[in-house]
């Protein structure tokens, strides 16, 4: 059968030292049977992935959520009339809220995504964490939400040194003692609001799961892997997929019961003595989305299948021991490029 | 020859990795009329600034949160929260419109006294009730919430000279997940307090025990607390149903409700994530329902939201005094409505808009009061249009607390209208002028001359 | 005028300063003025030759036209 070409949009082209998913999803897509028009969509002016040759056919600039989704909406209504979007695949934590709360008016428009359902995006918030796994009966580091930096000197037991404290939407570190403790809590809290998060430090190794649920409770798609090493950001540099079935189980476990919807990562900790503890569930496609499609299993092109509603089968193999290694690589722009982004919006 | 429409030059410098306009600029669009009447006809009919209240956007706000609660519950009352916006006219709408009055002063009371609410439709809240003001209110019988054990045992040595049984209800504050947790008001659920204070006045039998009530908090953008909150109150019905075989009358949820105003350091605009009436009906009734209260009884519900029901219905217009640029080159405008009018400048970005299209460019500007002051800034950083001096602008939203935590400050209080449902536009509380504070202020007669 | 005149403005009004790697966006009145500062004009000439084409008076047109001048000083496009 003759494929139809599909026109996909794509967010997060900041291919920097601490990269949005864009560009390797938009590599995934490229590298599947899908015949796709790649638009990106990009919130500032020089992120990478507008100038990269033969990556997006056509980048626009759009608004960034926090400017409401009157502006929002209009933008995407403008991109839509110009290129007749398929697909949109977020990519950002920011702008997901959006992009679900308005998912039926995106559809109307002709515009598909995949992505996870309002109640299974708040609910898996940082702050809920301890609720999350109670409900679904998975462990996690004892954690507490604070409003006042008093409260860190007195934290009620079992959270002891070392511990993380981390900011409502992002960012975390690592305290050993109160002094501390009190400094990021203030510059947290400053950033992101309230409530800051404590969240005992477990001893172990962090290893994360890539995975894509079809909203009926079944795993298309998993593959696990560890972080090699990590760069200053917090991001990784390098990572191995892994073979680890019991992580792949407590994956399956989530996926099943949350019936999740969309792509996600799970970042977990492995103890010395085998346990697991979730950490954070991000409801988005990782950055490192391309070690999974080198490995066997290219989530973005089952994104875009599940979004244009064609049903598809799990894959339950992916290769162990592939690698990723990021690295950094000038491109050569020229000013001309620049000019028309800035003043147009569009290249 | 026709002469081209004139725009300013605007030189901008571009600053790498900051979004340009396609990401951070929404137009703003010029909102010129309220309720089809122009603003600039307010502005010269009733000077400048002038605050404006639509009645129609009142009674509509007002009807879908009814319809909210009614389709969900069998047994709903509101009551108008008098200090949200207290003016004599907006507390008759929601009178005629069904709701009672909930008042926390003697001066509140007084005035929905005035607004000729029966005595038996007014609620009592807050820690300031004074003994005439319960000699008062036990009398008219009105529903007194008691905040304190002080207040309670007031009531009581007032049962022995009064022949009206004082009706009440204690506030109980509780831990819902809602942080801060309001535990200045009423008795603590989780430290036996509220369960003390039951105890003491049904034991007492000078009194009627006829409801419960929490406030968890407010501005709660979401909607699970108040199901914590109605868990706990039930448990605390059955308990009071078990040892005095005494079912309770009503439950009320107070208030808190977010308006669609933004809280300063949100992320997203309010106009995307405050829940709806629907959302909170839909969480509040259902826990309502899920509630086992003692008896198989249903209680009343009462609810007593402000600012969600008024907010909408304000608006601020006024005047550009004038632009300036600031030391560092960023623009600045001021305008004749500072924060002596919106003390909610302090927590809120208000929406602010021109009347008229006046230029297509925009920049980041800061708004600024009219009070020699350094803190009356209405707005800290806005992508504004460049208005000239004289031109209007009306601010959105500004019907809640405006128009009761205002300031006489530096200069005098504005005209109120309201604009009725048949767009007539109608004074409800005159700007005040030099023989207001005449009338206030005493001279000694040394000093007379 | 020679600090103009080592700019490279494009006719969508993008401005890149080759000496320092700025750039700039101005709008259509805006390059009207640079052009006519680059043929020398004096800022009176500018501001008749704004108010005959467009629809504003002189003092208003005078007003903008000087503060423009100044972010252009500031900016250190011209002396």
């Amino acid at each position: 059968m003759e494929q139809k070409k599909l026109t996909i949009g794509v967010t997060g082209l900041n291919n920097i030292d601490s990269p949005g998913p864009g560009v390797s999803v938009i590599r995934g897509i490229k590298e599947s049977e899908i015949d796709a028009r790649i638009i990106g969509l990009a919130y500032e002016n020089l992120e990478p992935g507008i100038y990269m040759p033969g990556l997006v056919d056509k980048t626009y600039l759009i608004p960034f959520p926090s400017t409401g989704s009157e502006a929002f909406l209009e933008r995407l209504e403008y991109i839509h009339s110009k290129e007749k979007l398929d697909i949109i695949i977020p990519n950002f934590d920011s702008e997901l809220y959006l992009f679900i709360k308005f998912s039926d008016k995106l559809l109307e428009m002709g515009i598909h995504t995949f992505l996870p359902t309002m109640e299974q995006f708040e609910e898996r918030h940082k702050d809920n964490l301890p609720e999350y796994a109670k409900k679904y009966g998975i462990k996690v580091p004892e954690s507490r939400p604070i409003v006042n930096s008093k409260e860190l000197s007195n934290l009620p037991k079992p959270l002891s040194y070392p511990y993380f404290i981390k900011g409502k939407f992002y960012e975390a570190f690592k305290v050993v003692n109160n002094n501390q403790g009190i400094y990021y809590f203030n510059k947290l809290s400053a950033k992101w609001g309230l409530p800051v998060v404590v969240q005992q430090a477990i001893n172990g190794t962090e290893v994360n799961v890539i995975a894509l649920g079809d909203g009926e409770g079944n795993t298309v798609s998993a593959v696990a892997m560890r972080k090699q090493y990590i760069t200053d950001k917090g991001k990784a540099w390098g990572g191995i997929t892994l073979n680890d079935e019991r992580l792949l189980e407590i994956t399956h476990h989530i996926i099943k019961e949350t019936k999740w919807r969309g792509a996600m990562e799970l970042e977990m900790i492995k103890t010395d003595e085998g346990e697991y503890y979730l950490i954070e569930i991000n409801p988005r496609i990782p950055a490192w989305v391309f070690l999974a499609v080198g490995a066997g299993q290219n989530i973005p092109e089952m994104v875009c299948r599940l979004a244009t509603g064609e049903k598809v089968e799990p894959i339950t193999t992916y290769k162990y021991g592939k690698m990723f290694i990021r690295y950094s690589w000038d491109l050569i722009g020229d000013i001309a490029d620049f000019e028309k982004i800035v003043i147009f919006g569009e290249l | 020859m026709n002469k081209r429409i004139y725009e300013r030059p605007v030189l901008r410098k571009v600053v790498e990795g900051i979004p340009n306009k396609f990401g951070s600029l929404k137009r703003l669009r010029p909102i010129s009329t309220i309720d089809n009447v122009e603003i600039d006809s307010l502005i010269e009919e009733y000077g400048s600034p002038v605050f404006v209240l639509s009645e129609k956007t009142i009674r509509d706000t007002y009807k879908n949160a009814y319809r909210a609660f009614s389709t969900r519950y069998p047994k709903v009352q509101f009551a108008w929260s008098y200090k949200t916006n207290y003016l004599d006219a907006v507390c008759r709408i929601f009178h005629q419109e069904g709701a009672w009055a909930e008042v926390v002063s003697g001066f509140e009371y007084e005035k929905a006294i005035d607004n000729n609410t029966p005595g038996n439709k007014i609620i009592f809240n807050g820690p300031d009730k004074s003994e005439e003001d319960l000699v008062k209110a036990i009398n008219n019988k009105s529903i007194i919430h008691i905040d304190h054990f002080d207040e309670l045992y007031m009531i009581l040595g007032l049962t022995d000279q009064l022949k009206e049984r004082p009706q009440v209800a204690i506030r109980v504050n509780m831990d819902t997940g809602i942080i801060p947790q309001w535990d200045r008001f009423g008795f603590n659920y989780e430290n036996g307090e509220a369960w003390n204070a039951i105890n003491r006045i049904l034991s007492s039998k000078k009194m009627d025990f006829i409801g419960l009530h929490v406030h968890i908090g407010t501005y709660i953008t979401i909607s699970k607390p108040y199901a914590v909150a109605i868990e706990k109150l039930a448990a605390l019905a059955n308990k009071t149903y078990n040892r005095f075989q005494k079912s309770i009358g009503y439950i009320d949820v107070g208030g808190g409700f977010a308006s669609q105003n933004t809280l300063q350091g949100a992320y997203m605009p309010a106009t995307d994530t405050t829940p709806s009436f629907d959302d909170y009906a839909h969480a509040i009734t259902t826990a309502m329902t899920a509630a086992n209260f003692p008896n198989n009884e249903t209680p009343t519900l009462i609810l007593e939201t402000g600012r969600a029901l008024i907010d909408d219905a304000g608006w601020l217009a006024g005047t550009v005094l004038a632009n300036k640029r600031l030391a560092d080159g960023r623009r600045s405008m001021v305008i004749d409505a500072g924060v002596n009018l919106m003390f909610t400048s302090f927590w809120y970005d208000h929406e602010i808009y021109p009347v008229h299209e006046s230029s297509y460019q925009s920049e980041p500007t800061t708004i600024y009061g009219p009070l020699c002051m350094n803190i009356d800034i209405v707005r800290k950083n806005i992508d504004f249009p460049m208005l000239n001096k004289g031109d209007h602008f009306v601010i959105k939203r500004v019907g809640a607390y405006t128009m009761t935590q205002w300031m006489q400050f530096i200069t005098y209080r504005p005209n109120i209208v309201l604009i009725d449902q048949h767009e007539k536009v109608h004074l409800i509380r005159k700007q005040e002028d030099k023989e207001v504070f005449r009338r206030q202020e005493l001279v000694p007669d040394y000093l007379q001359n | 005028m020679s600090k103009l005149n080592s700019l490279a403005i494009s006719d969508n009004g993008f401005i890149f300063k080759p000496s320092t790697g700025e750039s700039f966006t101005t709008n259509e009145i805006g390059l009207m003025i640079i052009n006519l500062l680059k043929e020398g004009k004096s800022a009176d000439e500018i501001i008749s030759v704004i108010t005959e084409e467009f629809d504003i008076d002189a003092i208003s047109a005078g007003r903008d036209l000087y503060e423009y001048l100044d972010f252009l000083k500031r900016e250190k496009m011209l002396d």
